[in-house]
């Protein structure tokens, strides 16, 4: 576990992600969203993110949105659509983590 | 190889040379090849198919073949794409499976012989398919680019392409496929909000009759076993569009309006299926939207007769094939959980975890068995419908939907 801390922890720096104010979720939470991402989030834009009733969630379809942008939407849904608010179910690091790893093609 | 450098005098024989060793290269291929296919045929079964079935593996791209008199898993075939959400339907003499993959794949998979028989990208992203009552046509639903494509089932052959534009020209995700009597194909347009029937008996020239203003975000359909009322579920309102076949210039009518009875609807997760049919007499078992409710329907008056608390949001509302019984499982994050109503009492009288993730049941054809993928679990239950105790357990890798070949025989399957 320390190990891997000290991965993270080299990783977030070479990436420049340490400079988020939200603290990234740990190792297990980590692996948990990817999870969460290819199987749950996976029902409506695919496991593999090239979309289906909802849309598709590759980098390349969503490098020009602001990334607070989705985390909101990840948050609370989009009203009229059958995207759901996960809030309750996601914490707001959560969220921007999940954004974060589907800009760089995590798990892909 | 030929010594040729020292045999050979002439051009001309040179060139004899070559075509010789090609001849014997051409038949040393032939020679192993027709081995190997001899191979590969000594290990398809000589057996029959009528308890036979697949479950889709969903994160690794493959189906395992199940036999359900065993309990057992015969094959395992790959190579099927990204099978995220995937189903399938089977030829009329129940050999083969038609699986519909996310990626728009269409695979032919020989039940017999455990292989991928043939395969075709149709699409770039598609959502499930149907086949047509003399077995002889293979439609499947496109969200992009919307639409709907007829194949032979022999060949995988195109045959014809429907497009599902909206009035204004705009292409719609298609929903909700499934063959009717006549050589129709019933489908629902997502985004448009409409039903079309699409008359194939002459496959060059498909006739489709159109139905706008059903409600918004119609998300999947169901056809009765009789293949006469279709019926599509409404996500963007309270409600479902039902069509009768059999008086189809009567147009769309609008049942169980309002049945949110304007309650705040939860998030859903995950959204329903409507598949198969569960009927029990002129009781109708349908999935409420965004409540944990199962909403049950009179089919000779189509109202509402009462509704049935459950455990989450229900995803599958499946009837024992006797009707005795409705089993239902739930969106995430409840899906650990299933429920069995008892559909005199409309009481739930049962529920039990098989494990995280359960995501699709599938009964044996005279029910006295289920079958449920248990995602998380990486394993397929088996239970005993009348004492609910488990009598099998099989491994797959994240299995998804399970199908029995007594589909074949059933319209809308």
């Amino acid at each position: 576990m320390k190990q891997y801390c000290y991965k993270t922890l080299v990783f977030c720096m070479l990436t420049g992600m340490a400079a988020s104010v939200h603290p990234a979720p740990d190792a297990d939470r980590q692996a948990e969203l990817l999870y969460l991402l290819k199987h749950d989030c996976g029902s409506c834009h695919g496991m593999t993110r090239k979309g289906g009733l909802g849309p598709p969630l590759l980098p390349e379809n969503l490098s020009d949105r602001p990334p607070q942008l989705m985390v909101n939407t990840v948050l609370d849904g989009r009203p009229g659509t059958p995207m759901p608010p996960w809030r309750g179910e996601l914490s707001e690091q959560d969220a921007q983590w999940l954004v974060e790893a589907m800009l760089r093609g995590e798990g892909l | 190889m030929f010594p040729c450098n020292f045999l050979c005098r002439s051009a001309s024989q040179a060139r004899f040379a070559d075509a010789i060793r090609s001849y014997v290269c051409l038949f040393l291929l032939f020679v192993l090849f027709s081995g190997l296919y001899q191979v590969a045929n000594a290990e398809c079964l000589m057996r029959g198919t009528g308890d036979l079935g697949i479950v889709i593996e969903r994160a690794s791209g493959s189906v395992q073949i199940l036999d359900t008199t065993a309990k057992a898993s015969l094959f395992r075939v790959g190579g099927l794409g990204d099978l995220s959400h995937a189903s399938a339907v089977f030829s009329r003499d129940s050999r083969y499976a038609y699986v519909f993959g996310r990626d728009g794949g269409l695979s032919k998979i020989d039940l017999l012989c455990g292989t991928l028989d043939k395969r075709v990208i149709q699409a770039g992203n598609s959502i499930g398919g149907a086949i047509s009552q003399d077995g002889s046509l293979v439609a499947v639903s496109n969200y992009t680019p919307g639409g709907v494509k007829v194949f032979a089932a022999d060949s995988l052959e195109l045959l014809a392409d429907l497009p599902a534009l909206d009035a204004t020209g705009k292409p719609s995700k298609v929903v909700g496929l499934v063959d009717a009597p006549g050589q129709q194909f019933v489908y629902t347009l997502y985004d448009a909000g409409e039903i079309r029937i699409a008359d194939l008996s002459d496959p060059a020239a498909p006739r489709v009759r159109r139905f706008p203003d059903i409600g918004r975000l119609p998300y999947d359909a169901l056809i009765t076993p009789d293949g006469r009322f279709y019926i599509a579920g409404l996500f963007g309102e309270d409600g479902l569009a039902l069509l009768d076949l059999w008086e189809p210039q009567q147009g769309v009518q609008r049942i169980l309006n309002n049945y949110g009875r304007g309650k705040e609807k939860l998030p859903v997760y995950k959204m329903p299926h409507l598949e198969g049919w569960a009927v029990a007499g002129r009781h109708v078992f349908l999935p409420a939207v965004g409540q944990h409710e199962v909403l049950v329907v009179d089919s000779q008056t189509w109202k509402e007769v009462g509704r049935i608390a459950v455990h989450g949001q229900p995803i599958f509302v499946v009837a024992r094939p006797d009707g005795r019984q409705v089993w239902v499982n739930f969106a995430h994050p409840l899906n650990d959980t299933v429920q069995v109503i008892d559909t005199q009492s409309l009481q739930v009288v049962h529920s039990m975890k098989p494990g995280k993730g359960v995501l699709h049941m599938e009964f044996a054809p005279r029910g006295e068995n289920v079958w449920v993928s248990v995602r998380d679990a990486d394993r397929i239950q088996v239970y005993d419908t009348g004492t609910f105790a488990r009598v099998a357990q099989l491994q797959a890798e994240k299995p998804s939907g399970i199908f029995f070949t007594a589909r074949a025989h059933r319209t809308g399957l």
